[in-house]
């Protein structure tokens, strides 16, 4: 019985725990610094979930190979894995923008704690 | 195949790249290649308007690296993109024009990195309303969202903190969307528009295409800012210079509308929203929810700013209870409603920064007497104020008209109370201010500092106020034109 669950399940459910850590991290810390790695880790599970509907057993990278035929069935699909690679420079592109925007906020109120921050900003006000 | 859709974006990409490289060297250079890419864009954008009517309707296509779709991304300009396009590239390039005056005064500095990410931001959205792929939508929502972080972080002291709120609720917007597009790929094994919609009535009841299509649409109702999800948007309207609200307020949250429009209308099968899945219902709530608060809570509003902030949450619900309707009048209702609030913010947010730029005020208290100093930019405000109350002939009349006439349709007199409900309350919160503006000034009045002072705001200035406020009475008179030309042809698809 233990085996009727496939694999893909399996990775499923780490991929919805990575989501939710994720935003998890995102919502309740109040660090603007870790607020980013729970983005981070949200972005890394979509990531995983494209990855993963791609994965197929027994199947190669698509490169036309003698040993595997022209049979598409054995070869990997290789349009989610571009569009992770894709997906993967907007993340990269969008923690650049979000770590900047930290730095000038580390320069302005010196500081990364949000409710610290808002109480300058309320003090200013 | 036509050239048209695709040199939009490219030529703005493209612009804002030589405009970085110009603008490191001479800020102004800079802002005069990005002008003129403006300018080339808009020419696009009207010569594919242009060439779509003349051609009879037949929208115009382009494959990318001449992959044919489904394949390979495609461009397609049709009724509902050349609408966009004209809309975003007739507004970037009358805010481009106004900019420069308005950040050297209030961001003295930044001006060279400014315009490329300005030109960035336009070229995503111009880009995400010509698409014709669920992901490379994807990809344009994001380049236009991270040039919209960049620049609204320029302003105040706490502009980066709004800014950074702004990116982590786009990012799980962004996110949303992006799982949603996994589940409709792994189900139909296809991305392009056109191909799902051919291939989604055989899955309509499947429920990967169910929870995609939910996560699709949270994830653009997040970046839409439709109530409750309209949190971050106040404190970044009010924070960033107010050149770059003036682009971002009245086109980037109607760009979202657009993509769940096109959803509605274009990938998914007629009947999905409404009789299979209730989304249509859900955001024609939402939205009622959203017009009543930000209306209420404009009211309370002393920052110029953000009262336009508020009213924006509540007049891009307009939009979303045009969507909630479902029936095409509703849904014409809500398009026009795109252009015409668009017009109208940015007019009253270029008004907005006209004020700060000859006074330093940005409290509405503070504006007494200005109906004197600065007669013609105050008429453009009147004229904006009466188009967001719905006052005919401006343009905000007409598509409150049709919105009410869809309200009527789809037997739904509680949309219909909030739209006339919301029109007062628009009403009390502008009234408000023009009455202070054409008062004059308390002699014992705290002076503001921090404008250059004199009267009527500068020419470069000027000229795109009153365009927009001239274009709010040439909208609201036009408005049989672009029904009939355009928008009956976009919801084709709704009368079966």
């Amino acid at each position: 019985m233990a085996s009727s669950i496939p694999f893909s399940e399996y990775s499923l459910v780490l991929i919805v725990l990575l989501l939710v850590i994720g935003l998890y991290g995102m919502m309740v810390k109040q660090n603007y610094m870790k607020k980013i790695i729970g983005m981070t880790i949200f972005q890394t599970a979509i990531y995983l979930l494209y990855v993963q509907g791609a994965a197929k057993a027994g199947a190669t990278i698509p490169v036309r190979s003698v040993a595997f035929g022209t049979d598409a069935a054995s070869y990997i699909n290789p349009l989610p894995q571009v569009i992770v690679l894709t997906a993967i420079v907007v993340g990269v592109a969008t923690t650049g923008v979000a770590l900047s925007l930290m730095l000038q906020i580390q320069r302005r109120y010196g500081t990364l704690e949000e409710p610290e921050v808002l109480n300058q900003m309320r003090d200013s006000a | 195949m036509s050239q048209i859709p695709v040199l939009i974006p490219t030529i703005l990409l493209l612009t804002a790249l030589i405009a970085l490289l110009v603008g490191l060297k001479n800020a102004r250079a800079g802002h005069a290649v990005s002008l003129l890419g403006m300018v080339i864009a808009l020419l696009l954008s009207l010569g594919g308007l242009r060439a779509l009517l003349m051609g009879g309707g037949e929208p115009l296509r382009y494959a990318m690296g001449n992959w044919l779709p489904p394949i390979g991304i495609e461009f397609v300009l049709d009724h509902l993109a050349a609408y966009m396009t004209v809309l975003i590239s007739f507004l970037g390039m009358l805010v481009l024009v106004f900019a420069p005056r308005a950040m050297a005064r209030e961001t003295p500095g930044r001006e060279g990195l400014a315009w490329p990410a300005m030109v960035l931001l336009v070229a995503g959205l111009n880009g995400m309303c010509l698409t014709g792929d669920v992901f490379n939508l994807y990809v344009f929502l994001e380049i236009a969202a991270l040039s919209a972080y960049a620049l609204l972080a320029i302003g105040d002291r706490a502009a980066p903190v709004a800014s950074l709120r702004y990116l982590l609720v786009g990012a799980v917007a962004g996110g949303f969307y992006l799982i949603g597009v996994a589940f409709l790929y792994f189900s139909t094994g296809t991305l392009n528009m056109a191909d799902l919609h051919a291939r989604l009535p055989e899955l309509i009841e499947n429920r990967a295409i169910l929870s995609g299509a939910v996560f699709i649409i949270l994830g653009l109702a997040i970046k839409m800012a439709l109530f409750p999800f309209h949190f971050w948007l106040p404190d970044v309207y009010t924070k960033a210079p107010s050149a770059v609200v003036g682009i971002v307020a009245p086109v980037m949250t109607k760009v979202s509308a657009y993509a769940i429009i096109r959803l509605f209308l274009d990938v998914f099968p007629p009947g999905f929203f409404t009789d299979i899945l209730p989304m249509a219902s859900t955001i024609g709530w939402m939205s009622a929810g959203g017009i009543l608060f930000g209306s209420i809570l404009a009211v309370s509003q002393q920052d110029y700013r953000r009262m336009l902030a508020y009213s924006s949450v509540g007049q891009v619900a307009y939009v979303g209870i045009g969507i909630g309707m479902a029936n095409p009048v509703g849904m014409i209702g809500g398009l026009l409603h795109i252009l015409n609030h668009a017009l109208m913010k940015a007019c009253l947010f270029l008004v907005g920064g006209a004020i700060r730029y000859r006074t330093g005020r940005t409290q509405i208290p503070d504006f007494a007497g200005l109906g004197k100093t600065m007669p013609w930019t105050m008429a453009a405000f009147v004229v904006g104020a009466l188009a967001m109350v719905g006052i005919p002939p401006t343009a905000g009349f007409f598509s409150k008209w049709y919105l009410l006439l869809g309200a009527l349709e789809a037997g739904n007199l509680w949309w219909f109370g909030v739209i006339m409900i919301s029109s007062l309350l628009t009403a009390i919160y502008f009234f408000r201010v023009v009455e202070t503006l054409y008062r004059d000034p308390a002699p014992d009045a705290a002076q503001v500092e921090g404008g250059v002072g004199g009267g009527e705001a500068p020419a470069s200035m000027l000229i795109p106020i009153l365009i927009l406020g001239g274009g709010i009475l040439v909208a609201g008179l036009m408005n049989v034109v672009i029904v009939n030309a355009l928008l009956q042809r976009v919801v084709a698809p709704m009368a079966g």
